[in-house]
């Protein structure tokens, strides 16, 4: 379902960010990601320039780009220049052959100018594009490496939108802006001299029509880019409130609530209007002066090169040509602004980029990792292991900074299923998440078969330890491609006697195309029973020597938890397991339990050694049967059962 | 002519608004704005990803620029009411087009009468045309403004109505309705569809009939001025039409492609992101990045191409412009050689040509968005006409203080009309106060007759009522303040914990959230939180466990304390702590208020004053439990013993 909100949400992009202050120093809270806003900023120069890496790649194309489209740009500014002597010369004198070989000129530049403009964008378009997918996956290759409380931290949504909007704004910065930003430039201080030498008034016109323009064009671009990232943030907002709307029918027509999310829905969507309205008004106001500045700039022209004419200083031929350069060189004037404009967004999204790129990966390999001694035992011992979210990064959501873990020792003996139980929230899914490293203690160690976890490699201890979570994550692939994901190099056979162990292979096979369907989010839904089994099958194939399952009963319905519980008897045969259990049915599964209470296991023991000496543990899981005096329900004969 | 931009940009965040300068002339291929993952259905050559079935609703690609009979009444719907802004709108473009179009022929009367009048000694012509030329031209601007904000504000509005007409209409569907048209559509439908349609609006609907108003114009004007050099220069557009063809069909396929590999890339990333866990204890990292290789390389392909398609048809047009420049060039000043031409004349050929040629890039482009957008509204009017299967009476009976005394009279109830019926007739009566426990095995109809009460469906035949009124005479508002489910799936909305217990009962003071969130046994793992009831809920409640959002959802409906509470396997996520937390509360809170738990948990079943087992839709069994139990024969009495016998 995750999946859906965020990949529907345009992702969202900076909003409160102010690049039109290209220098500013954007607050920083804490290493968060700020939702909407741009990665803190120190110059804009400097975040383009941590793209040359990849810049390398594409420098060559890059130059022969720009050679081409500064060709293409002075052949279409020679055109004008040709159209004028062709009035001037043949037509005036009547020059009939002279007139078709100043149209052959004119056909010429014409070619060459759109010969040219092809030729430029087919060149860049293999490579940028290249850089784009290599920035693209080279960005991905790292978020998969990031510890997962980077994860915890920046939600899929703000991932998204750097791997696609900003790489895609990288892209167009290789590939028109910083090329156009060159070319434009020079074909300006040509168009100038063109006009200089026609007239230095008409020079003098096309500069201080110019300037203006492509400054207010600046101007506004920026506030422009400003009132986008808004609105895409009011879009991923009202996404949001819609697909909850949907998803949640059930609720909000039972509580009768459709209306009172409507209300909610309705100001949002008046919101988005608004920031609209306002990009709207800014789009209206910049063709405003795109169309006012230059006009005004060619009647001066004209009005001038009038009274040129009529005293005999300029021919009628040079006036056209300099009205028609100008007509040219709207496009370059005009572009400046909004070229610097996707220059500073190219260097946010640069910033953005690397802000992630740059995120350290705490979880590495150690230098000189250990072997573990085979055949793996199995044997997993917690030496006085603490751990606590650290302030600036971890799951800050909960108790920020406090000691989750205080010191649990406990140790697993190969072969033993030992079931977790402790009170909501006390730290029993951090626990397992230490098991396979997904996080380091903060104090303490984790060993297996006497080695600290942090002497292995990850990709040896992932291999040892294996663990279900308790949201059974399937991805969109076919079974047997999420069965897999447990051991790449599975066979058929063994992905088959996978499913099988976990009781899964009846319903699998029952599928419209058995293995081969794909499920996940954007396949064919499985009951939750369906799915926790697929994720056990997932867990057993690659044989692991320790299974760690966080509650793979909790949000079953009885049916399907016995179908579960049934299949986890099988799997849990033969290997060392830590089993988190919120009720008796799964503790059952146990040989032992450990009571994991404030933050330490407090007891070991079987369930009905804890049920008579804890009473922490009868609070947890005593059911009425185990409770003295029976006083909720039926003692054997039934005759107990209190009637209101 | 100017360069346009290339800015072919597969732009998750809609890179759709032509930016304020002009750079939208070579304007990017319809973004594959944050498409929906659903429409990746292109594994054909990657067996990993598995078959499913074929989003059969994507449009076919044949999309006709008619719209259909039922988009083209809904958008009659949407304009009626802005009859005036629409009109004035069109008024101001077409006052718009004229001044613009003045611009080239004030220079060719400059040239051709004021410049002979200024030699003549006589420069006030030619300093009226220049004034001429600078008022049309600032009247051509703030016309153009006045036009953008008007039919800006004209979209955003039809845009904002249709938002909410969706928006209304989605809550009233039943749940039926939902369940067979699947969520993943519906919120297509809000998100990618609007998007189409705002992408439209914002790539200049109005540009588009504004160029088509301006090429019009400049050919009639060129046709008034001169004929045959006008059919001369109008000839070209017989290839510019064929070469915008090709270019359509070509890039209609290159930008499905782009969007169909880069939907590929989003899903892939999203899943990792959020599976990021499963991922790295899985190892899952290195086939992972080939996949994702492969999914960046086919999008690179894509993208190349739809920007190497661009580059041709910007190539070829340009060329096709020049080309056609260079005809009126030497045509018409062999013309004005010849005295058959006046020389303004050819240069105001000259500079409408460029004019003419302006929009037509843009043009192919936006055909192709308008396609995209015509499908949207066609699939959007779709779900705007679905009826309301179970809809509100428009003259409801009013239920004043309910009691909650819940009648089944004759209920027959399947699920489609050629199905087999899943209940077949049933009598019940639930008298008020009563807590009545359903059992049976799956399928046995429990949470059917669960979902009826809860009007969920409405009973194929027969009626169910509530203090004696039919459920379907009741208002919206007056049942579901009677009556309130909870089920297993206990679904978390954006927002703090707070707001979302607050939803059972919206004006509910923050004593009375803390208080129904005690009653359950909520309060202390709430407060443990480390913003407590403010804690915000992430991800639909990702970082609270099962039992947890089940607790909160409890809180929800205690808070509603509705006359009729239905539990449909509301407490099985429930540790027993808070089960028990939960029974106290319904035995408390709810004291004399009827309630319908549908549970496999004997112990939740044997707070209930009455016991119903079914089964293949009938009532097998009703009684007290303890008399059930007692009977010492009978389903509900094997339950329990298999139950005890399970307790070890």
């Amino acid at each position: 379902m995750d999946t859906d909100t965020e990949a529907t949400s345009p992702a969202p992009t900076s909003a409160t960010a102010r690049p039109d202050l290209p220098d500013d120093h954007q607050p920083d809270r804490a290493g968060r990601p700020r939702r909407g806003e741009a990665a803190p900023r120190r110059s804009a120069t400097r975040a383009l320039a941590r793209l040359s890496p990849y810049a390398g790649a594409v420098r060559t194309p890059l130059l022969v780009s720009t050679s081409l489209a500064l060709l293409a740009v002075l052949a279409g500014l020679a055109m004008p220049l040709a159209i004028g002597a062709a009035i001037d010369g043949p037509v005036t004198e009547r020059d009939l052959a002279g007139l078709m070989w100043m149209a052959g000129l004119v056909l010429l530049l014409g070619l060459v100018e759109s010969g040219l403009h092809l030729a430029r964008r087919r060149v860049m378009s293999g490579p940028t594009t290249a850089v784009e997918a290599r920035m693209r996956q080279d960005l991905f290759h790292h978020l998969q490496r990031l510890p997962v409380s980077f994860h915890d931290r920046w939600p899929s949504g703000q991932l998204l939108s750097r791997a696609v909007n900003d790489l895609s704004t990288i892209r167009r910065f290789f590939a028109f802006t910083s090329v156009f930003i060159v070319v434009n430039a020079i074909t300006i201080l040509v168009g100038l001299a063109i006009l200089f030498s026609i007239s230095p008034v008409f020079a003098l016109v096309m500069v201080v029509i110019g300037i203006p323009t492509a400054l207010i064009t600046l101007r506004i671009e920026l506030r422009y880019n400003a009132e986008s990232r808004l609105s895409q943030d009011q879009q991923g907002d009202l996404a949001t409130t819609f697909e909850e709307s949907v998803l949640g029918v059930r609720v909000l027509k039972s509580l009768g609530r459709g209306r009172h999310l409507a209300r909610h829905f309705t100001a949002q969507a008046r919101e988005l209007r608004g920031t609209e309205l306002r990009k709207i008004h800014l789009l209206g106001s910049a063709w405003l002066w795109i169309m006012v500045l230059p006009e005004l700039g060619v009647a001066a022209m004209i009005a001038y090169g009038g009274y040129g004419v009529a005293t005999g200083t300029m021919t009628v031929g040079s006036l056209v040509a300099a009205i028609t350069i100008l007509a040219y060189l709207r496009f370059p004037i005009d572009s400046m602004g909004w070229l610097f404009s996707e220059a500073n967004e190219a260097a946010t999204a640069s910033d953005r980029y690397w802000e992630v790129r740059d995120s350290p990966r705490e979880l590495a390999d150690p230098a000189e990792p250990a072997e573990l001694p085979r055949p793996v035992r199995g044997e997993l011992r917690f030496e006085d292991v603490r751990f606590h979210y650290s302030a600036a990064g971890g799951a800050d959501e909960r108790a920020g900074g406090a000691e989750v873990l205080r010191g649990v020792d406990l140790t697993l003996v190969p072969g033993e299923t030992m079931a977790l139980v402790g009170a909501t929230g006390c730290g029993k899914t951090t626990l397992t998440a230490l098991a396979s490293r997904l996080a380091d203690p903060t104090g303490g160690r984790v060993t297996l078969d006497g080695v600290d976890l942090r002497d292995l490699r990850l990709a040896d201890l992932r291999t040892a330890v294996t663990t279900a979570f308790e949201d059974p994550v399937l991805f969109s692939a076919s079974v047997r491609e999420n069965v897999r994901l447990g051991a790449p190099d599975a066979t058929e056979e063994e992905v088959v006697a996978a499913l099988r162990v976990a009781h899964a292979l009846d319903f699998v096979s029952a599928l419209p195309w058995g293995l081969d369907t794909r499920i996940g989010e954007q396949g064919l839904s499985l009951s939750g029973g369906q799915r926790q089994r697929l994720a056990l099958a997932r867990a057993v194939v690659g044989r692991p020597a320790v299974l760690v399952l966080d509650d793979p009963l909790s949000a079953l319905d009885v049916h399907t938890e016995a179908e579960v519980e049934a299949a986890l008897r099988r799997v849990l045969t033969g290997v060392t397991a830590l089993l988190v259990a919120h009720r008796p049915s799964t503790v059952r599964l146990a040989d032992r339990v450990a009571l994991l209470e404030d933050g330490r296991v407090t007891a070991v023991g079987t369930h009905h050694e804890l049920l008579a000496s804890e009473p922490g543990y009868r609070a947890l899981l005593a059911t009425p049967d185990d409770e003295d005096g029976g006083d909720e329900v039926a003692g054997p004969a039934g005759n107990e059962v209190p009637s209101r | 002519m100017n360069d346009p931009a290339d800015t072919a940009a597969p732009d998750a965040r809609r890179a759709a608004a032509p930016p304020p300068v002009p750079r939208a002339e070579g304007a990017d291929p319809p973004a594959p704005a944050a498409t929906r993952p659903g429409a990746g259905t292109s594994g054909r050559d990657d067996d990993w990803r598995g078959v499913a079935v074929e989003d059969v609703e994507d449009p076919a690609g044949q999309a006709s620029l008619r719209l259909e009979r039922r988009s083209r009444r809904l958008l009659g719907e949407l304009l009626r009411p802005r009859r005036g802004a629409v009109a004035l709108a069109l008024l101001l473009t077409v006052l718009q087009n004229a001044s613009y179009l003045a611009g080239p022929l004030l220079v060719a009367g400059a040239i051709d009468v004021g410049l002979p009048a200024a030699l003549d000694g006589r420069p006030e012509p030619l300093l009226w045309f220049v004034l001429g030329y600078a008022g049309a031209a600032i009247a051509s601007a703030v016309l153009q403004f006045a036009f953008i904000t008007l039919s800006g504000r004209l979209g955003q509005d039809v845009l904002l109505e249709l938002r909410q007409r969706l928006f209304r209409h989605a809550q009233r569907l039943s749940v039926s309705f939902h369940d067979g048209y699947t969520s993943g559509r519906m919120i297509s439908r809000m998100t990618s569809d609007m998007e189409s349609l705002d992408r439209l609006l914002a790539e200049g609907l109005d540009g588009l009939f504004t160029s088509l108003l301006s090429m019009i114009g400049i050919a009639a004007l060129l046709l008034w001025m001169d004929a045959p050099l006008a059919l001369i220069m109008l000839a070209a557009l017989v290839p510019l039409v064929l070469v915008a063809g090709w270019f359509r069909s070509r890039s209609r396929s290159a930008y499905r492609r782009t969007r169909s590999s880069m939907a590929n890339v989003i899903t892939h990333l999203v899943e990792t992101m959020n599976g990021v866990r499963a991922v790295q204890a899985y190892r899952r990292e290195q086939r992972n990045d080939e996949i994702m290789g492969e999914a960046c390389g086919e999008f690179r392909r894509a993208n190349k191409r739809a920007l190497d398609v661009l580059a041709v048809f910007v190539g070829a047009t340009r060329s096709l412009g020049n080309l056609n420049l260079v005809v009126v060039l030497a045509v018409g000043g062999w013309w004005v050689a010849e005295g058959r031409l006046d020389l303004g004349v050819l240069t105001a050929f000259l500079l409408y040509l460029r004019r003419f040629y302006e929009p037509l890039d843009r043009l192919a482009m936006v055909l192709d968005s308008y396609t995209g957008a015509a499908a949207a509204l066609e699939k959007i009017s779709g779900v705007l006409a679905e009826p309301l299967r179970v809809a509100e009476p428009s003259d409801p009976v009013r239920l004043v203080s309910p009691r909650g005394d819940v009648r089944f009279e004759g209920v027959e109830f399947r699920y489609g009309e050629d199905r087999p019926p899943v209940l077949p007739r049933l009598d019940l009566t639930l008298p008020a106060g009563q807590t009545v426990a359903l059992v049976g095995a799956t399928g046995a109809g429990k949470s059917t007759l669960a979902k009826l009460l809860a009007r969920f469906y409405d009973p194929t035949a027969g009626r169910v009522t509530l203090d004696g009124a039919d459920l379907r005479d009741l208002s919206d508002e007056d049942l579901r303040a009677a009556v309130s489910m909870v089920t297993q799936e206990s679904f978390l909305f954006s927002g703090s914990i707070a707001d979302n217990i607050r939803l059972g009962r919206p004006g509910a003071t923050d004593e009375e959230v803390v208080a129904a969130a005690r009653a359950v046994g909520a309060h202390s793992f709430v407060v443990s939180l480390p913003e407590g009831y403010r804690t915000e809920v992430h991800k639909r409640g990702g970082r609270l466990s099962a039992g947890q959002r089940q607790l909160i959802a409890f809180a929800r409906a205690f808070l509603a304390a509705p006359a009729v509470l239905v539990l449909d396997e509301a407490t099985s996520s429930l540790d027993l702590p808070a089960e028990r937390a939960v029974q106290a509360a319904l035995e408390t809170v709810l004291r004399g208020r009827t309630a319908v738990i549908i549970a496999h948990r004997l112990s939740t079943v044997l707070i209930a004053d009455r016991v119903l087992v079914m089964d293949g839709g009938r009532l097998v069994e009703d009684g007290p439990p303890a008399e059930l139990i007692g009977s010492g024969h009978g389903r509900f009495h094997a339950l329990h013993e298999a139950w005890r016998d399970s307790l070890v």
